[in-house]
């Protein structure tokens, strides 16, 4: 077959255009930095879950160890249920505890991982028992304001037995 | 008053007619494009000609507004971010929007103006000139000879230059951002990565610039087809080319956003 320079013109800017897509996908987005490699999946269920989304990360000491996979509502607990992957080479023990937290103070929120104490491992389709949902930013100051009235008052009472 | 009105009222009517034919045409030219698929593919270096003239020469204004873009991306972004103390998001705002939004819609309507503009003028003067009922006194398809390789070229052409043209306009960015105004490289990059999604944003800016590849080549082609015989025909086509790809472009945009963003 005969060769032109407008083919190689034309392989060029294939060539050009698969790079950019490669650039894209390595270096601009997150093609590498996600490579979990084989999961497990376990299961957690939250009170609440505040603003937590799936694709959100898992960490353990700050480190990403999985994604939160799916969350869906529980009506029989009124619960919300969330489906965890946990990259295969982290094993945690069966009461470990899991958090909700914020990154930062508008962050992303993230699951927060801490290890327990006991011999049994996780497995796969286990459920995490200990849970502690998401600071609602709203409670915390109810709490406070009722916290700082109740304190008033005791005092005012101890004032009037004094 | 009342004496224009009549003739208003079947103008209206007149264009709205016409503008129904003429999707109806363009559709059935749309059919005729899929039915000369294979032999389209036949005969590759027809297609590869057209990649050259569509694609290859629309690099230039391509690449260097993609770089002037991502550049006062960073410029823009920089101004405001720094306001609330987060400059190093700077790759972030400057990567999300180039490769959800403008990549695609910028790349388009580069292309529509560059490309899109060549194709109607080229095949109405082909037209003009009876080049193509020549071409079917010969027995020879003008839809498969002439439209179907510009409307697989201008196919392939469209996520190739739109990557090249969000990869370009990063560079702009970091451009901008790291050497001139002084942000952390590392932070740059890591965030980016951060908070690139490849199958949410990589993914759906390539679909997007496919599917502007199709509206953008198949309203060229069928302007170009559809152009009266004449030199004011030619002229009037290549302006509806670069008028009705940009709004087609610009709406089948927030309409794809839609989805992709509800979904």
């Amino acid at each position: 077959m005969e060769r032109t320079t407008i083919d190689l013109w034309v392989g060029a800017f294939v060539a050009l255009g698969l790079a950019a897509i490669f650039g894209l996908a390595l270096k601009v987005g997150n093609l590498t930095s996600s490579n979990i490699g084989e999961t497990y999946t376990v299961t957690a269920a939250f009170e609440n879950i505040g603003g937590l989304k799936p694709h959100a990360p898992v960490k353990s000491a700050g480190v990403v160890i999985g994604r939160v996979d799916g969350i869906v509502f529980d009506s029989k607990d009124y619960e919300a249920k969330v489906t965890i992957k946990l990259d295969k080479r982290y094993k945690f023990p069966t009461d470990t505890f899991a958090n909700i937290y914020t990154a930062g103070l508008l962050g992303e929120q993230y699951i927060g991982l801490e290890a327990g104490g006991e011999e049994a491992q996780l497995k796969n389709g286990d459920k995490i028992s200990h849970t502690q949902d998401a600071v609602v930013l709203e409670k915390l100051i109810s709490q406070f304001l009722y916290s700082k009235a109740s304190d008033n008052k005791s005092s005012d009472s101890t004032k009037a037995t004094e | 008053m009342l004496k224009g009105f009549p003739g208003t009222l079947a103008g209206l009517g007149h264009r709205t007619i016409e503008g129904i034919w003429r999707i109806g045409a363009g559709a059935r030219l749309f059919f005729y494009i899929w039915y000369y698929l294979l032999e389209s593919f036949k005969r590759p270096r027809l297609i590869v000609r057209e990649i050259f003239a569509t694609g290859v020469l629309s690099l230039l204004i391509i690449l260097v507004s993609a770089f002037f873009v991502g550049m006062v991306l960073g410029l823009q972004g920089y101004n405001t971010l720094q306001k609330y103390g987060s400059s190093e998001a700077i790759g972030v705002l400057v990567a999300l929007s180039l490769v959800r939004e403008l990549g695609p819609v910028v790349t388009a309507l580069l292309f529509a103006g560059r490309a899109g503009t060549a194709i109607t003028a080229e095949i109405g003067l082909m037209k003009a000139t009876e080049q193509l009922s020549a071409m079917e006194m010969m027995a020879v398809s003008p839809v498969a000879r002439v439209i179907a390789p510009r409307f697989w070229a201008g196919v392939i052409s469209m996520p190739i230059l739109a990557a090249l043209f969000s990869m370009v306009g990063v560079l702009g960015g970091y451009f901008v951002a790291v050497p001139i105004i002084g942000v952390d490289a590392g932070a740059f990059w890591s965030q980016m990565q951060a908070s690139v999604d490849f199958r949410d944003d990589i993914v759906n800016g390539v679909i997007k610039s496919l599917v502007f590849g199709v509206v953008c080549t198949m309203i060229a082609l069928f302007e170009g087809y559809d152009a009266p015989p004449t030199a004011e025909g030619v002229s009037r086509a290549t302006t509806r080319t670069v008028v009705n790809s940009s709004l087609a472009v610009l709406g089948l945009d927030f309409i794809l956003t839609a989805f992709m963003i509800g979904a």
